[in-house]
């Protein structure tokens, strides 16, 4: 795996010093321009998830397995632009997001299901590209850190280059490192109660874990809080993601463009979630224990087709393998069709298919001897299908008033065929 | 097996490429390639689609999403 990685690092400084910028002195006169401000997008979502088979619950499928989630997410990215004294267009992107959500399973962290099911998420971007329009190359940084109660954070660093060729096509190469640390925030029946201080065992209390992780001992009649564990005591484990992005985009005729993209992607440490019950074949349950290695491989190629004046073919498939035995296929079809040139009806679908993970199994079928278990549906054998519509306006005189430059809103309905039903309508307004 | 499917991926792509790319296509005949609806990319709306389908599928990556990083727990 070093090898692997020194010699990605080794490619990619190689191709960045093909391309990097010489320091010619400027004899144009051109002046540079301070960053602007260029463009404000919001985002924002709704979520609604009907479930059963709850990774919390390993799989149940009666009432406590219950996977229903709502989310609320949102989202803010400010754009801003300017030149510097060697005519490179500088862009710096600076983004929020908060997610609100209620998910059911959440509250048998819990083995009562008393514990909290509610959460928010809060995740700063902040992004930087240098580009050399002259020389068709650009450069960039990113950065992004999200926390929430019951993972403690998660930090993104990328570095991305790419390079225009002469013929209408473009390299791109990326490389992403997520560094996590995991609250291993375990179901109650695992953690020992005397972690609550101060007050002695009796047949009117009960002891709940909450979904932060932290114990409490509360009333079992009027479920008045007795006393709370501290939520220091909640150890953490690490878990990293490494990726290398490569992506070769195509202008093939007037009509017709394309890309291939591939992520190798790398994780290792803790990649399992420690509130996952996995339940044996001989009625015992335990948390799931996944491998603390896994690669992934997707490759994906997209292209678009320009038929007529007014409808717009966008194709995109990808197949995915990884070393745990899952892979997928998905594809994908949308047809905006342009009402006007400012207005547009965009009908999608996506249909989705993979194999289980060598290491799951529904509920109760494990057994103590396995080395590997989980009942997460998501690496389950299963398929799904996503449609709906969305509607685009952007009228050159803005929406109701000249700033609001773009307003999109796309309906969505997805179906899984292990129960999961979910619906999404998002909002995506756009000032410049 | 899977390795043969990956073979005939980037063979099509490849065979794509080379039926197609003859072309030469000038910087005023890209008003189509250059329409809002021809990107390459996601939209920006289709953001928290990504997340939820990757948080509830086995894979995830290629599609301008995130790979990793996250919980997505619930």
């Amino acid at each position: 795996m070093r090898k692997i990685c020194l010699t990605v690092v080794g490619m990619y400084i190689t191709f960045i010093h093909a391309f990097s910028q010489t320091s010619s002195h400027d004899s144009t006169g051109y002046k540079s321009k301070k960053l602007s401000l260029d463009e404000i997008n919001l985002v924002s979502s709704y979520y609604n998830q009907t479930a059963d088979k709850s990774a919390v619950m390993g799989g149940r499928t009666d009432s406590k397995g219950n996977g229903d989630v709502v989310d609320f997410a949102n989202g803010l990215d400010i754009k801003f632009i300017g030149w510097d004294k060697k005519m490179r267009k500088n862009s710096l992107s600076a983004g929020l997001g908060i997610d609100y959500h209620t998910a059911a399973s959440q509250a048998f962290v819990d083995s009562n299901g008393r514990a909290r099911n509610d959460g928010t998420r809060i995740y700063p971007t902040l992004d930087w590209t240098i580009e050399n329009e002259k020389k068709g190359t650009e450069f960039g940084l990113g950065a992004y850190y999200s926390a929430e109660h019951n993972y403690y954070h998660s930090i993104g660093l990328n570095t991305s280059f790419s390079k225009k060729t002469k013929t209408n096509g473009e390299f791109s190469i990326k490389l992403t490192g997520y560094f996590d640390r995991i609250h291993m925030i375990k179901p109650s029946e695992f953690i020992p109660v005397d972690s609550v201080k101060n007050i002695p065992p009796t047949d009117s209390i009960i002891y709940v874990t909450t979904a932060s992780g932290r114990t409490v001992a509360t009333s079992y009649n009027s479920g008045q809080v007795l006393s709370r564990g501290s939520r220091n005591e909640t150890p953490t484990e690490p878990r990293t993601t490494l990726t290398a992005s490569f992506s070769f985009s195509q202008v093939f005729n007037q009509r017709l463009q394309g890309s291939i993209t591939t992520d190798i992607v790398y994780q290792h440490g803790y990649l399992g979630l420690p509130f996952h019950r996995v339940y044996f074949n001989d009625g015992k349950d335990t948390i799931e224990n996944l491998p603390s290695e896994r690669f992934k491989l997707p490759i994906g190629i997209r292209l678009n087709y320009f038929l007529g004046d007014r409808i717009i073919i966008r194709t995109y498939y990808r197949l995915y393998i990884d070393n745990w035995g899952l892979m997928s296929h998905t594809a994908n079809i949308e047809v905006p069709v342009k009402i006007t040139p400012f207005v547009s009806l965009s009908p999608f679908y996506r249909y989705y298919v993979q194999t289980a993970a060598d290491y799951f199994a529904p509920y109760a079928v494990h057994s103590p001897q396995d080395p590997y278990y989980t009942s997460n549906y998501a690496l389950a054998a299963f398929q799904s299908h996503f449609f709906g519509l969305g509607l685009r306006l952007a009228p050159p005189n803005g929406i109701m008033m000249k700033s609001l430059s773009m307003l999109e809103i796309r309906y969505g309905h997805y179906t899984q065929s292990t129960n999961l039903t979910s619906d999404m309508i998002s909002l995506n307004l756009k000032f410049k | 097996m899977k390795l043969n499917n990956l073979k005939k991926l980037l063979s099509l792509f490849m065979a794509a490429v080379g039926l197609t790319s003859c072309v030469q296509v000038k910087e005023y005949q890209k008003s189509r390639i250059n329409d809002s609806e021809m990107a390459l990319s996601n939209r920006k709306a289709e953001k928290n689609e990504l997340n939820a389908q990757s948080y509830r599928e086995g894979s995830s990556g290629a599609n301008g999403g995130k790979t990793g990083g996250g919980c997505g727990c619930n």
